[in-house]
């Protein structure tokens, strides 16, 4: 049966002899390598989910006058968009199942791109000749940062209406032509035309996924066809042999059964553990404000970027050259991004070599990447927890206006201090290990002059 | 090199511990005065209110206008009690959040040491410095949670955060609403207590009020329909649940079916 | 009888004869062979028969109208099934697939020879060209042109070049101030110590220049030069913060002035402060610029209206927001 299918395809596509060869191709072994793809399954229940719901999303912002079962929002004033996201929640069956699935895989997905990125970085993976491969990654993790914080604001609801107030601030705030640029997103000034929420709607289900589906198939084939890198293991590992199991039959049930892990946590979650619930925050007006708003956490570094910068509109004259925003918002995500995306042309300049790399570094082969790595991050870190010093006060008393200046402090301490510790314990480890193994081979040569 | 690192640290060591001594709650205990068995409710309240109250509150309620050391160190300043009525003391009594140790301090929902009869006591005492508001008797059963819901959303939602769970404003903290009774909601609004705005019946009627508080209540038992709520307070732990429940789940996963390093 | 056995033994013979599987020819094999496992076999198909339940279940809560907590069964019952069958799949990977090590070259780094056909094609089909640098520029030229053409209707997408519309604002002088249900503000009736949002009487409230916060301060607290837009101590501005454009939706009013913060305008996102009694300029927090205020004055019937436009413009701050002034 299995001959007749293959006979099939063959004879109508010629390719039984790819086939054979991707059956076979060998997947080097280690945990970490799996996370890139906890990331592409998030995506494929993304897509699914999220063509599910644009069955009942009304994408239209004009108002009208809620009366439907949430007894709590009966005559109020809310966008179309908005009530329909309550007809999904309450009124459609499995639609709130799916709406919790589809924003819980949003925030696993960009967790597991990060963590992804983390593992690539530190290991050094993107070498010669995965640059490429590294910069169409890096593209879909900023293109997966927009698309959520387009998805979740699609809700129009209190939380989400003050975050695109923010956005459309951060906009404003580039330095000459930001008025320019926002006004032309957004239709005119905030909150817009009646066109800006059909035109979020379609970057959001159409533009963003094909852009991520396309970067994502150039990015598997070019994984593909240089072959994944690996650790060294042991002699068979080279820069030139490849060591690892096939895809079939030993690495497909790993895979399926991973993606069907990823499906399962995150329908879990779906069921389980509530996300999102707009009926509670209500409706959004351009008058109204909670307290307490937050933006989804792939963007928590920006709002504790936005809450250090101190008070300060750059003028020149009468010239506002640089708004407040532009720095948090605007110029220190350019920085982080800048510095990741460019990083292996930097390292090639900086180290010189530019040789091909296939076998990957542990952290600590490559201390100064490593410490260098950690110190951004660790910039990044503290911005993000920066973000949340109001809640701390809120929980452990500390005051917000204090934590504040602290961050301002640590977080240009912090990294020069994580980056030192960093490089001491590579360098560390590196030379426990050249110990070890000068003590071994005493060992071994005393045994032998024993004998 | 070495030096510098030991100090940041022993730096990064001591700021939260200063920072938390200078804002924990403070400790307080109550005096009971001689007069506390047999009196009237007045007599009462008097007896406690000079032993408890008047160091920061002034013998007669008329306040202490500048920082005022007495007896045992304890240093005492508070604004005037003379027109705050018995909505006002039963609202302080029975939350807690008098007595205050500390003047400078803002006041947080504590144990209540005073008894009901002592708490009646005082309230009795306090009505009588002047001429305030009653303890009011609010029907949030006769309100609409929707109008509560609109009217929470303009005027309280922005500290106290849309689904009650509180939140910051630049100098304070803002309490949740879990523990307010319908009658402490109705004084906290008349009262407007630290830092909070006061709204009188002009602005939020009678009928707003019940609305409002009917609107609190729903709140603390709202529609959780999508599962566990975990804290309504949107993307915090929200972000919290991605990366320890859900990225923890998973590397686990990855873990099992992958091949671990062997070095 | 035995006639008919024999007839139906042949024709079982024939029709189990026509099914017998073919003989495979006798080849080495690719995959190497393993041990079978009949127990991890019996746990799998437990687990098979698992996630079948759960996936019945899920039809059947979906079904189920009258079940309370929906969401959660449906989650759990479709979420447990993907996690039994993910179970399953790491009993076939531990279990019943052979662990296979394999190895294999790691492809070619490059290929020259191909590169220098490539390049040696490119260059020899250009062989009828005269002048290649004049005609790449040219062609370079045409296609850069059009496709800036072709760019150019994004422009119609919003006012690109024409950022007026961010000065104005629907108030004006005379202007009466209305709260959410359209009733306007009795002077006598604004309170200290609280605080009203309020919109223009009769414009779109969705605007960032329609929504006020109004606040009464003693009348000695406020400094000039704007104690004259604050008839009897009242003062209002606009609602839009000047740092990131949230709802300033906190007021800060001490209830005994000489231990607690003094009265502030809050604004929930990044908790800019503002000094209603001092022209709101910014006391905390990032904002860059003085939040808009609105002069107003008291009708004869008593009633709050603008006495002007703002004193600035409103929202956040762009390169020209301080080089015009706001207007209706």
């Amino acid at each position: 049966m299995i001959r007749a299918a293959v006979r099939f395809i063959d004879q109508r596509s010629g390719t039984a002899p790819f086939i054979k060869k991707t059956l076979r191709y060998i997947f080097p072994d280690h945990w970490s390598f799996l996370l890139g793809e906890v990331a592409l399954y998030c995506f494929m229940l993304l897509v699914a989910t999220g063509v599910y719901l644009t069955f009942f999303f009304d994408d239209s912002v004009s108002q009208t006058t809620y009366h439907g079962p949430y007894k709590p929002l009966d005559g109020a004033t809310m966008s179309h968009a908005y009530q329909s996201v309550l007809h999904i929640s309450f009124s459609t069956k499995a639609g709130l199942l799916m709406r919790q699935t589809h924003h819980w895989a949003a925030n696993v997905f960009v967790a597991a791109i990060a963590l992804h990125l983390l593992r690539v970085f530190f290991t050094g993976a993107f070498r010669k000749p995965r640059d490429l491969t590294y910069l169409i990654g890096i593209g879909m993790l900023t293109l997966a940062l927009l698309e959520g914080y387009l998805g979740y604001s699609l809700a129009d609801d209190l939380l989400s209406g003050m975050g695109l107030a923010i956005g459309y601030s951060v906009a404003m705030s580039i330095p000459f032509v930001g008025a320019n640029f926002a006004t032309l997103i957004w239709g005119g000034p905030f909150p817009g035309s009646s066109s800006f929420w059909p035109r979020m709607f379609i970057a959001h289900v159409l533009i963003f996924p094909i852009l991520i589906a396309l970067l994502l198939t150039i990015h598997l084939v070019l994984v593909a066809s240089r072959h994944h890198t690996q650790f060294k293991a042991s002699k068979r590992e080279t820069e030139r042999q490849v060591v690892g199991v096939p895809a079939f039959p030993g690495q497909a049930p790993r895979s399926l059964g991973l993606m069907f892990a990823v499906f399962g946590v995150l329908f879990l979650l779906g069921g389980l553990v509530q996300i999102n619930p707009i009926w509670l925050w209500g409706p959004y007006h351009v008058g109204d404000a909670t307290n307490g708003a937050q933006p989804d956490w792939y963007l928590g570094w920006l709002i504790g970027a936005l809450r250090l910068v101190p008070s300060w509109d750059f003028t020149v004259g009468s010239y506002t050259v640089v708004p407040n925003p532009f720095w948090g918002g605007v110029l220190f995500p350019t920085i982080v991004f800048g510095i990741v995306a460019l990083w292996p042309f930097l390292e090639r300049r900086v180290t010189g070599d530019v040789a091909f790399h296939n076998l990957l570094d542990r952290p600590r082969d490559n201390p100064w990447r490593t410490a260098l790595g950690m110190a951004l991050l660790t910039w990044v870190f503290l911005t993000f927890m920066a973000g949340s010093a109001d809640r701390v006060d809120v929980l452990f008393g500390i005051p917000y206006s204090r934590q504040i200046w602290i961050y301002r402090v640590i977080v240009w301490v912090g990294p020069l201090v994580v980056g030192a510790i960093a490089k001491r314990v590579c360098e560390e480890l590196l030379r426990g290990e050249q110990a070890h193994a000068v003590r071994r081979a005493a060992i071994a040569e005393a045994r032998l002059i024993e004998r | 090199m070495k030096a510098v690192f030991a100090g940041l640290l022993v730096l990064a060591l001591l700021v939260p511990v200063a920072a938390r001594a200078g804002s924990s709650p403070p400790h307080v205990g109550i005096v009971t005065g001689a007069g506390a068995h047999g009196n009237g409710l007045e007599e009462l309240g008097a007896s406690l209110f000079a032993a408890n109250c008047s160091s920061c509150h002034g013998a007669l309620g008329q306040g202490v206008a500048k920082p005022t050391r007495g007896a045992g160190g304890v240093v005492g300043q508070g604004p005037p009690l003379r027109n705050v009525g018995a909505l006002a003391a039963d609202f302080y009594l029975r939350t807690g959040y008098m007595p205050l140790k500390d003047p400078r301090v803002q006041p947080s929902r504590s144990r209540v040491l005073f008894t009901d009869r002592q708490i009646r006591a005082l309230v009795a005492y306090v009505a009588s410095l002047g001429h305030g508001p009653a303890i009011p008797q609010p029907q949030p059963q006769l309100g609409s949670i929707a109008a509560g819901q609109k009217l929470f959303t303009q005027s309280c939602a922005g500290c106290h955060q849309i689904a009650t769970e509180g939140g910051y404003v630049t100098g304070a903290r803002v309490p949740p609403l879990e523990d307010a009774s319908a009658r402490q909601i109705a004084q906290a609004v008349r009262i407007g207590p630290y830092v909070m705005p006061k709204f009188s019946s002009t602005q939020i009627s009678a009928t707003q009020l019940n609305d409002l508080i009917a609107y609190v209540q729903y709140a603390k038992h709202p529609d959780d329909r999508g599962g566990w709520s975990i804290g309504r307070l949107g993307p915090w732990p929200e972000g919290l649940v991605t990366w320890l429940i859900a990225i923890g789940a998973l590397v686990c996963v990855c873990l099992l079916f992958g091949k671990r390093l062997r070095s | 009888m035995t006639k008919l056995k024999d007839w139906l033994v042949a024709g079982g013979v024939l029709l189990v004869g026509r099914r017998r599987r073919e003989r495979r020819p006798e080849r080495q094999r690719i995959v190497a062979a393993g041990a079978p496992n009949r127990r991890a076999e019996n746990v799998l198909l437990l687990l098979f028969f698992g996630v079948t339940l759960a996936a019945a279940a899920f039809i059947a809560v979906y079904a189920l109208d009258r079940l309370s907590n929906q969401t959660q069964w449906l989650g759990l019952a479709l979420g447990g099934s993907f996690c039994l069958l993910a179970a399953a799949c790491f009993v076939i990977a531990k279990h019943l697939v052979v662990s296979e090590e394999l190895a294999e070259p790691y492809p070619e780094r490059e290929s020259p020879a191909a590169q220098g056909e490539v390049e040696q094609i490119v260059h020899e089909s250009g062989s009828r060209f005269t002048r290649k640098r004049l005609v790449t520029l040219a062609g370079s030229g045409a296609l850069g042109a059009l496709g800036l053409a072709a760019l150019v209707p994004a422009a119609s997408l919003g006012p690109v070049l024409d950022t007026d519309s961010l000065y104005t604002t629907p108030w004006r002088k005379g202007r009466r101030l209305v709260d959410e249900a359209g009733k306007p503000f009795v002077a006598g009736d604004v309170r200290e110590q609280t605080f009203y949002t309020a919109y223009p009487e009769g414009g779109d409230r969705e605007l960032i220049g329609a929504p006020l916060v109004v606040v009464r301060l003693p009348l000695e607290e406020i400094t000039e030069p704007r104690r004259s837009w604050a008839p009897h101590g009242i003062v209002a501005y606009s609602k839009i913060c000047t740092h990131a454009g949230c709802a300033i939706a906190l007021y800060r009013t001490p209830t005994f002035a000489p231990t607690q913060p003094r009265p502030a305008l809050v604004c929930p996102c990044h908790y800019s402060t503002f000094d209603p009694a001092d022209a709101g300029k910014v006391i905390f927090g990032p904002a860059g610029r003085a939040l808009p205020q609105l002069p107003l004055l008291v009708d004869r019937e008593g009633e709050l209206r603008a006495a002007g436009n703002f004193s600035g413009p409103v929202g956040p701050s762009w390169w020209g927001v301080r080089m015009g002034k706001a207007r209706s």
